[in-house]
């Protein structure tokens, strides 16, 4: 794989005694549509601690677009183009949804000069009739939303969507999944960590599969479904 | 209203604290009015942290303390003047700020409030036992002939009117700067403001410091105030108390909500202390405090904004 754009190189992390991520490595092409997937506990979110810099790695290295951002605050990672959405909203309560926007496009996005305004990425997303609610004023799927589109704000080039589609209906997780093809069709390159396997595997286009802090299996979709490793970690003996 | 418009406003209210001043009313009105002004000045300093970052600091006696201590180190040593002891006090207490912004890497919510509060009673213990500034015993300060004004009443009444006006305004320009939206994000959500490229750690240092700054700023005049400082007035739980009342009686989040609940609490305060009793100054802000909790948990400014809304 020529020129990754995020290239993670044999990370490990500790909790105390427990090895929550042991020597994982994980290369991403630009533009590539990557799902992980895992039981709970297996380290899916730790590694994406990792990488957008929540947390501290204890070893290894990550680098994106070539530059060496292990030691980087997660807020310039942010500024590189790392962005992340949270698995429970974390909405900024007491501004409204378009000022939610503004601060990831003050803050982040402004340094890539060329990309939507947040009333465009709001209208994309299709919140652009809540523009001026409060967050506590809008419904589930619609904070789902404005977590992806408060993302966008900053001018990401890998998003990594941590489980964007929990509880949310069929129909609901249809809409998301649009909004992610279109942004990956826009050239965004996408991580995205799901429970709902309909949806990591119609959206994946190559899956990676944690289990217990170890890489277990990587390959397609219709290679991951028929993986006795996987199989195993999830169902057991 | 625009900020041009605003530093007129700065200078109107400067120009009429040199109007009183020169009226030459009842000296009671500058020693009241002093009182109340360095309450504008305490409430804002401690919002531009508490209210605007959303960090609780309790240990508002440590910071004016300091400033008052740092003023009488400096009468002691070298015997400076007004200015050098204004700027001294706050520069002084800005580095505390400094170090109480680092805590916060470690420390949230009740946490950090509380780590803020034993600050302040271990920085009293040092001071009770440092015999140069006064020790337990306090100092009692001899002033110089007061130059410029008619009494050192008038004249520290009139330097206060400034200083609230200076961190007044400094604290509306940062609260509508990118300063003031990025802490305001990280009030709400310290992980997604980070995430969003906030830099959290730089910002929550920047606002440690400026509040402590300026809550420095309004202790160092204090000894020229009473003439006489003991730890235990300087160190006074009313100031810990009220710089948090005044800004949750007229709203946090914007600089007018400070100013308001200071000017109104300042001056009931010592309407009180004049008509009834000295003691009954912490039940009234215990009384407000409570219904304004209960009853407009966003303050007075809140209230008005709700009211218009509907």
């Amino acid at each position: 794989m020529a020129d990754p754009l995020l290239e993670i190189d044999s990370i490990t992390k500790r909790f105390g005694g427990f090895l929550a991520l042991d020597r994982v490595s994980l290369r991403i092409r630009a533009g590539e549509r990557l799902g992980l997937i895992g039981p709970n506990g297996s380290g899916k979110t730790t590694l994406i601690n990792c990488v957008s810099g929540a947390l501290p790695t204890d070893a290894g290295r990550i680098l994106f677009e070539g530059r060496d951002v292990t030691r980087l605050p997660a807020h310039r990672r942010t500024r590189l183009g790392i962005v992340r959405s949270f698995q429970i909203p974390k909405p900024f309560a007491s501004m409204t949804v378009l000022e939610n926007l503004g601060i990831p496009l003050e803050y982040a996005g402004l340094a890539r000069a060329h990309g939507a305004g947040a009333m465009e990425i709001l209208t994309m997303i299709g919140l652009d009739a809540k523009a001026h609610l409060r967050p506590s004023g809008l419904t589930q799927i619609e904070m789902r939303k404005l977590e992806l589109a408060r993302a966008m704000a900053a001018r990401p080039k890998l998003l990594i969507s941590d489980e964007a589609m929990a509880g949310l209906s069929s129909a609901e997780v249809d809409d998301i999944l649009a909004i992610l093809f279109r942004l990956n069709e826009q050239g965004i390159t996408i991580i995205m960590i799901e429970h709902i396997m309909r949806a990591v595997m119609r959206f994946s286009e190559r899956v990676v599969v944690l289990d217990a802090g170890n890489r277990i299996a990587e390959g397609t979709p219709a290679e991951i479904v028929r993986n006795p490793a996987v199989e195993r970690a999830y169902l057991g003996e | 209203m625009k900020t041009r418009g605003a530093l007129a406003v700065g200078v109107a209210v400067i120009g009429l604290g040199l109007a009183l001043a020169g009226l030459g009313v009842n000296p009671y009105v500058y020693f009241a009015g002093y009182v109340v002004l360095q309450y504008v000045v305490i409430a804002t300093a401690w919002n531009v942290l508490g209210g605007y970052a959303g960090y609780v600091n309790f240990g508002t006696p440590a910071f004016f303390a300091l400033g008052a201590y740092t003023s009488i180190f400096l009468i002691e040593a070298l015997r400076a003047p007004l200015p050098v002891l204004i700027l001294s006090g706050g520069l002084v207490a800005a580095l505390l700020g400094l170090g109480i912004g680092y805590l916060t890497l470690r420390l949230k919510g009740v946490f950090f409030s509380i780590a803020t509060f034993a600050l302040s009673v271990v920085l009293q213990t040092l001071i009770i036992n440092w015999e140069y500034v006064g020790g337990a015993k306090g100092y009692t300060l001899i002033r110089p002939p007061v130059p410029f004004f008619r009494s050192w009443g008038v004249l520290l009444f009139t330097l206060m009117v400034a200083l609230a006006v200076v961190t007044v305004l400094v604290a509306r320009t940062i609260e509508r700067s990118w300063i003031g939206r990025g802490l305001a994000a990280l009030r709400d959500d310290e992980d997604a403001a980070e995430c969003m490229g906030v830099p959290t750690l730089r910002l929550k240092l920047f606002a440690t410091t400026l509040s402590g700054f300026f809550l420095g700023v309004a202790g160092a005049p204090f000894p020229y105030y009473v003439t006489y400082v003991e730890p235990s007035s300087a160190f006074d739980l009313n100031y810990a108390v009220n710089a948090l009342a005044m800004p949750m009686i007229g709203g946090t989040t914007t600089w007018l909500g400070p100013v308001i609940g200071a000017v109104l609490l300042g001056t009931a305060q010592q309407v009180a202390t004049v008509t009834i009793s000295s003691e009954l100054n912490l039940l009234i802000v215990g009384v407000v405090l409570v219904l304004f909790v209960v009853l407009a948990p966003e303050g007075l400014t809140g209230l008005v904004r709700k009211l218009r809304r509907r």
